[in-house]
């Protein structure tokens, strides 16, 4: 049984030690960013198929705060903390070219870590709010870490978008709070069980749902992310694309639709409308794109769009195809970023008109790329195919064959622009491209590389995970998420309280 | 008393600053210790505690505050407040078995409504009040004093004192 509080502590204490120590000792930042990450990696890993909650202070549940484990926390644990430690890898030679001060890097990266852990695994909702503002404070800071105009105004952008998405999300837990008098997400649940919902709570719920929807941009509420995704340092774009937009607006939506108010047909309509909409508009906007990195911030958006479908069909099958997918695209986004990262560590641009013919010059790079570009586009043996087979059988399944031909439109365009990107930057060249200043181009340094093998490898195997696997990751979430409500209540508040607000005990 | 005549404000607000900023760190410590008892607590005491600072650097200029709490100094009371509430709270563990238990209150069952009460809840607030009083005092002093310049081909975070003198010497 493992103390859920070390998610929280251990990133915690790493990011406030580095600063002290590293004025005196140089290598330090580095070498605590890696072990702490793969400490947290290791821990996350050992939570498979447990089921705890943790009482902070040892106060019962609907007084104190609890933390929550469970199959959805489970899953979102581990693709946190192991993109979190792939990043941490590669960032070890990459900041050491572009930016200069590594203690502020490492803390902030750590900070965000200690955020995103704490949302996925709190059970209150006002401590959700606290550590989302943990997590988008310092990921602020991180979009604007290179301090050249352009960073600074996409994060400030980011800033001004997603502060105003805190305060309605502050506003919302208000409401709830105003006329449950409770925060504890479960305790909240059953009340509602018991009294329903009023205008109040509809209200909330909107005021929520779009606060959280502007962490995932989905589409509606986008604007911020195809600016600030691409200005932050590669390992940075890595983690908000592949991680950050996930378990900051993802995760919360999932788990307040399913386990909080209850899923109805209205909330499924909005969600499926929403995730086909960005799905489309995402790929859309991608494919004109000329900036590498902005082109995969673009078809974030759009992928995101299938996760929402998938959660938003309610179905079994869909709740695990968008579970899956959010696994597999957290694997092949954040490797396609550290790819860009790579080019622009070795070419100095991320252009795609000046590039060309790195094929040759960066084996490595192009290699895994090429991996990433099929898994994303939904080519068989890869990971992102499987993924998006179940969500379009998923949708027929449901009876929406609409939705999923434009899934399957939606993963063509998606085809269609990666291959932009295999032509301009790795295979061909691109119009401005120019000889002479690729001429002392080589393949990147040894940690930067092993870090793209390891996802690399995962994007190839992770389709095995459906053969056997989804008894050991992706059926507790199934099982979460479709039982609704009632179960993650008793969990939480326990048999005795249930029965004692005469809701189940007859 | 002349560089502070040149740096600073006005003589008046010069010497009320002098009278009152020892009262408005002491209330600033009060708020900070008595957290437990009335309204207050580590972060408006801490806040508190931090416009002391940022009145010294209105009234007399950066050097004066500067030298009560230089740059590295706050920053290592910044973070080791921090780690402070973290001890706080991870020695819970060790004694209470949960994380954030007040253990302290099993060992000292303490009168209610005193200083001395309410186990880890007041070294808790002050170890945030050191917390909240260096880290705002050091976002006052980046925002007032150091800028952005471009040194090598890199960006780095500097005093402004090094930016006016480079910039002086471009125009030499």
């Amino acid at each position: 049984m493992t103390n859920l509080s070390v998610f929280i502590s251990v990133p915690l204490v790493a990011a406030f030690f580095i600063p002290v120590v590293s004025r005196k000792v140089k290598w330090f930042p580095d070498v605590c960013g890696i072990l702490t990450t793969f400490l947290l990696l290791l821990l996350s890993l050992q939570t498979m198929n447990q089921e705890t909650v943790y009482s902070m202070g040892n106060w019962p549940a609907p007084y104190g705060i609890v933390l929550v484990l469970d199959g959805f926390s489970c899953l979102l644990l581990i693709v946190i903390n192991l993109i979190g430690f792939i990043s941490t890898l590669f960032s070890f030679e990459y900041i050491e070219r572009f930016y200069t001060s590594k203690l502020r890097y490492y803390s902030l990266f750590l900070l965000m870590l200690a955020g995103m852990n704490g949302v996925v695994l709190t059970g209150d909702l006002f401590n959700l709010y606290v550590f989302l503002e943990i997590a988008s404070i310092a990921s602020y800071a991180l979009v604007g870490f290179g301090c050249y105009s352009r960073e600074l105004e996409a994060s400030f952008k980011y800033l001004v978008m997603s502060t105003i998405a805190s305060s309605f999300i502050l506003l919302g837990v208000a409401l709830i709070y105003g006329r449950f008098a409770s925060l504890n997400i479960a305790h909240i649940a059953l009340l509602i069980k018991q009294y329903g919902m009023n205008e109040t709570m509809v209200f909330s719920f909107v005021l929520l749902l779009v606060g959280f929807g502007v962490k995932a941009a989905i589409v509606p509420f986008h604007a911020w992310l195809p600016d600030a995704h691409p200005s932050a340092p590669a390992p940075i774009s890595a983690m908000l694309s592949g991680v950050v937009i996930k378990a900051l607006g993802i995760y919360v939506i999932v788990r307040l639709v399913y386990n909080l108010f209850g899923m109805t047909p209205l909330i499924s309509n909005l969600l499926i409308y929403s995730g086909v909409i960005s799905m489309m508009i995402g790929v859309l906007m991608a494919l004109g794109q000329w900036d590498f990195k902005r082109l995969l911030a673009c078809h974030s958006i759009s992928q995101m769009g299938y996760i929402v479908l998938g959660f938003g069909l309610g179905t079994p099958l869909g709740i695990l195809g968008g579970a899956f997918h959010l696994f597999n695209h957290s694997l092949f986004k954040s490797l396609l970023f550290l790819n860009s990262g790579s080019v622009e560590y070795e070419t100095e641009t991320r252009n795609l008109e000046k590039l060309g013919c790195l094929s040759q010059k960066m084996p490595v790079t192009s290699a895994t790329s090429l991996i990433a570009s099929l898994s994303i586009s939904g080519i068989p043996p890869f990971n992102g195919f499987w993924s998006k087979l179940i969500i379009i059988i998923a949708a027929v399944q449901a009876g929406k064959p609409v939705f999923a031909l434009w899934a399957v439109i939606g993963s063509i365009l998606t085809l269609a622009s990666f291959s932009k990107i295999q032509r301009y930057a790795f295979f061909g060249h691109g119009r401005h491209f120019d000889e002479s200043t690729h001429k002392n181009i080589k393949e990147v340094p040894g940690l930067m590389k092993m870090s793209m093998i390891i996802l690399a490898i995962l994007c190839t195997i992770t389709g095995l995970l459906l053969i056997n696997g989804t008894n050991g990751i992706f059926s507790p979430v199934v099982n979460d998420l479709t039982q609704g409500p009632v179960p993650y209540i008793e969990k939480i508040l326990g048999y005795e309280f249930t029965n004692i607000s005469g809701l189940f005990g007859n | 008393m002349n560089r502070e005549k040149k740096t600073g404000m006005s003589l008046i607000v010069q010497t009320v600053t002098r009278w009152l900023k020892g009262f408005i760190f002491m209330f600033g410590i009060y708020l900070a210790f008595y957290g437990h008892l009335t309204p207050g607590g580590g972060f408006s005491g801490g806040v508190v505690i931090a416009t002391t600072f940022v009145l010294l650097t209105l009234a007399f200029g950066r050097e004066r505050s500067l030298s009560k709490l230089g740059k590295v100094l706050a920053s290592v009371l910044d973070c080791s407040g921090a780690l402070l509430f973290l001890l706080i709270a991870t020695l819970g563990i060790l004694f209470g078995g949960a994380f954030f238990v007040n253990f302290l209150e099993k060992w000292f069952p303490s009168v209610n409504f005193r200083l001395f009460s309410a186990g880890t809840i007041p070294l808790s607030n002050i170890s945030i009040a050191i917390k909240v009083g260096a880290s705002l005092f050091m976002v006052f002093i980046i925002l007032a004093v150091r800028r952005v310049v471009e040194v090598g081909g890199r960006r780095k975070l500097i005093s402004t004192e090094f930016f006016e003198t480079s910039e002086k010497r471009k125009d030499k």
